[in-house]
């Protein structure tokens, strides 16, 4: 049962959200500003009315690029980083490379990756995978060294496996590292799917928006930037809700 | 015929050795422990007296000397008998406290359910009964501490090693420690190496003192405490205690 304070917090993010819509109407009206420069929260919610604009094809596609390419980063990330830690060899080989390779602007291989893969929703999933891998694999990495030299001995004096440490001290001791760089990664995986979008598709909310704003049609082009962030909060809030139930409160990284 | 001693070290020396430099941690240290004995080791910081408990763990190999542990009639077995305890209490934060008490028993492969009962027996023991179900952070720093002390007792281990166990605890607690850790010890009748920088907590303790020199170390003193067991906080005005806390304070240069 949530606490007293809890339903405080919650209710607070309600009124919050609330506020915010209020404010955003009140200055469309009272500053007397046109639709096509920003519309009203109705006007825009009205544009889902309207059939031929496929908001659904648009949301779907969308929604597959974000979490199709996060979950396969957070998946490899997380495996690349285990891989780092078992064998200190392959962290010393790969890993100046891989420094190397985050420096690359991500979004400046859309190009080639459409070369590569051709046009579509593969594509920016690829895309967003490459911009959210490298903050979940050097965080779990980092959660996983983070591990006091003590307790190794420990382990090591009752002669414990290396498997036996990876599984039961590094593993988990990494989870709340493996959590702040998923949380990092959310933005980052809507931005990356839009931009590669705005790059190249024929589908999504991100192209959606190119194609509106040709029109001038403002308000589909803020109802779609609605639907992204909804997106993006369902993700991050899915995250939050799994930190919750695999992170002890006191280990969690805020 | 004297009995065998549980513990012989014979000229044992240490260097660690860096990429460009070699540091003669241990000298000479030559030591006999009887089974049973609770042996205080002190010196000054950075003498080697971690080192010393490491080569005992079995985690650091020595360079010269030798060391043996275990005699005919109490045979010793290096990944079993081994518990250690260290100045911080490294409970993992993510783990109950009895399942932190349990961690030497699953990587052991002792059957769970006996373990189980012997974790609440042990948590009974130094005092912490009715706190198996909490998260170490819900504990203080001198509950956490006995945990630590519940974990390493749960393998039944031959050999207790003690690094400064109770160096992080207020002076008030720390009494009340060593209050506690001697009934363990008298109703365990283990074999105990205890690291202190306290010269009267190491008297008011050990049944022995070993005196380290500064590195490269040698045992400086060794002698018998000669204040019977059990003991009490009026042992700590008795003229004898005074004379020994003398005469490491002299040693010491003080
Ligand atoms: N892994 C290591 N590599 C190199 N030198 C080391 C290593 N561990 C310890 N030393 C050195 O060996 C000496 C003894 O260290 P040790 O930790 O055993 O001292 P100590 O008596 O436990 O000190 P303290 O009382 O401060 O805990 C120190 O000078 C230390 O710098
Ligand atoms: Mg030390």
């Amino acid at each position: 049962m949530p606490s007293a304070a809890t339903w405080r917090k919650i209710t607070t993010i309600i009124l919050v959200h609330i506020a915010f819509v209020a404010l955003w109407w009140g200055a469309v009206i009272i500053g007397d500003i046109p639709a096509y420069i920003l519309p009203t929260p109705l006007q825009a919610l009205q544009t889902l009315g309207e059939e031929n604009y496929n908001w659904g094809t648009h949301f779907i596609a969308t929604s597959q690029e974000i979490f199709g390419g996060y979950i396969l980063a957070v998946i490899v990330g997380v495996a690349f980083a285990v891989m780092f830690t078992w064998s200190r060899r392959t962290d010393e080989t790969l890993m100046p490379l891989l420094v190397t390779l985050n420096m690359i602007p991500k979004v400046a291989m859309a190009p080639l990756f459409i070369v590569w893969l051709r046009f579509g929703v593969t594509t920016n999933i690829v895309i967003t995978f490459t911009i959210c891998f490298f903050p979940i694999l050097l965080n779990t990495a980092r959660g996983m060294r983070e591990v006091e030299p003590d307790l190794l001995d420990l382990v090591r004096s009752l002669k414990g496996s290396q498997w036996q440490i990876l599984t039961k001290i590094q593993f988990p001791g990494a989870l709340p590292y493996i959590f702040s760089g998923m949380k990092v990664a959310t933005i980052l995986a809507v931005a990356g799917a839009i931009v590669g979008e705005f790059i190249q598709s024929d589908r999504g909310l991100g192209w959606f928006m190119l194609v509106t704003q040709e029109a001038l049609n403002t308000d589909a082009m803020v109802m779609a930037l609605l639907l992204v962030t909804l997106i993006g909060v369902v993700l991050y809030g899915i995250v939050i809700l799994l930190e919750r139930i695999f992170v002890v409160q006191d280990a969690r990284v805020e | 015929m004297t009995a065998a001693p549980f513990i012989s070290l014979k000229n044992v020396r240490k260097i660690y050795r860096t990429r460009d430099t070699e540091f003669e941690a241990i000298k000479d240290v030559s030591l006999n422990v009887m089974n049973g004995e609770l042996v205080s080791l002190v010196g000054p910081s950075g003498c080697g007296k971690s080192t010393l408990l490491k080569i005992l763990a079995g985690l650091h190999p020595h360079d010269g000397g030798e060391v043996q542990i275990g005699n005919d009639e109490i045979p010793f077995d290096p990944s079993q008998d081994i518990g250690m305890v260290f100045q911080q209490p490294l409970l993992l934060k993510w783990r109950r406290i009895v399942e932190n008490i349990l961690l030497p028993a699953e990587i052991l492969g002792r059957p769970m359910k006996e373990s189980r009962e012997r974790a609440i027996d042990l948590l009974n023991m130094v005092g912490l009964d009715g706190f198996g179900d909490n998260y170490p952070y819900e504990l203080s720093g001198g509950m956490q501490q006995r945990a630590a002390i519940a974990r390493a007792l749960i393998h039944d281990p031959k050999l207790i090693l003690m690094d400064e166990p109770f160096g992080a605890l207020d002076a008030l607690t720390r009494e009340k420690m060593n209050l506690e850790l001697l009934d363990i010890w008298q109703s365990s009748r283990k074999t105990i190496i205890f690291v202190t920088h306290g010269i009267q907590e190491a008297v008011f303790l050990g049944t022995h003192v070993a005196v380290m020199s500064t590195a490269p170390a040698e045992i400086a003193d060794y002698f018998d405490v000669d204040i019977p067991h059990p003991r009490d906080l009026n042992t700590k005005t008795d003229e004898k205690f005074g004379t020994y806390t003398r005469r490491i304070y002299q040693l010491l240069g003080m």
